[in-house]
């Protein structure tokens, strides 16, 4: 289980960007989500973030995880 | 170093006059002050969405690099999120050195970093709706100058 938040394009296109999801991992997590997102989380520039922090492989969640996924920044 | 994230709008004078006070050792204070653009009436508004906790830290990890890069005695930088009309204040950036060409080095180093590697996700509000908007091949040229 972990706290999902989407942001920029993904979040217009989830029409969500805060949400409770039950997953055990990162894997299972794009799996659910991949029913409402499509391919949109593996999309070239998205990164995920698991507790603020850059992500690059698999990951663990629980209850108190926050997974970020990111599309491409615009800057400031 | 302070790095804050507003959705209110803020008035730069006031924050250069704070930034400058009891400043006995600074030779100099360089700023910057970002507005939002009307683009002729394309962009009625910007929007900006931050992911706080992770978007205020990358920020202060990239003033830390100008601390350490230009010797600077401080920087305050400050972002807007959330809705921004033409004309408001996106963002502030002032530094504080011995000698000027480190201050203004720096917040050129510091406004070409933002532009191109803060996190922060901009949609433009135009009257045929609206547009996420990604760095221009000038922002990252731009950034790269300091590699």
């Amino acid at each position: 289980m972990a706290r999902v938040l989407l942001f920029g394009r993904l979040a217009d296109q989830a029409g969500w960007r805060d949400r409770v999801v039950e997953a055990g991992d990162l894997s299972a997590l794009r799996e659910i989500l991949s029913a409402e997102l499509g391919d949109a989380l593996t999309a070239p520039g998205v990164q995920v973030a698991v507790d603020k922090a850059i992500v690059r492989g698999e990951a663990v969640l629980t209850a108190a995880t926050e997974v970020a996924f990111l599309p491409p920044m615009s800057g400031g | 170093m302070i790095v804050t994230l507003t959705d209110q709008p803020f008035e730069p004078g006031a924050l250069v006059t704070a930034f400058c006070a009891g400043r006995e050792e600074t030779g100099a204070v360089a700023t910057f002050v970002g507005l939002a653009r009307a683009e002729k009436g394309q962009a009625a508004a910007l929007e900006l969405e931050a992911y706080p906790g992770f978007t205020d830290a990358a920020i202060g990890e990239i003033a830390a690099q100008a601390i350490e890069r230009f010797k600077l005695q401080d920087v305050h930088i400050v972002h807007r999120t959330g809705r921004i009309a033409p004309g408001e204040a996106i963002v502030f950036v002032a530094t504080a050195a011995g000698h000027r060409r480190e201050a203004f080095e720096a917040c050129d180093f510091l406004m070409d970093y933002l532009k191109s590697r803060a996190p922060f996700w901009k949609k433009e509000h135009g009257p045929d709706g609206a547009r996420w908007i990604e760095p221009t091949d000038r922002d990252r040229t731009d950034a790269q100058r300091w590699d």
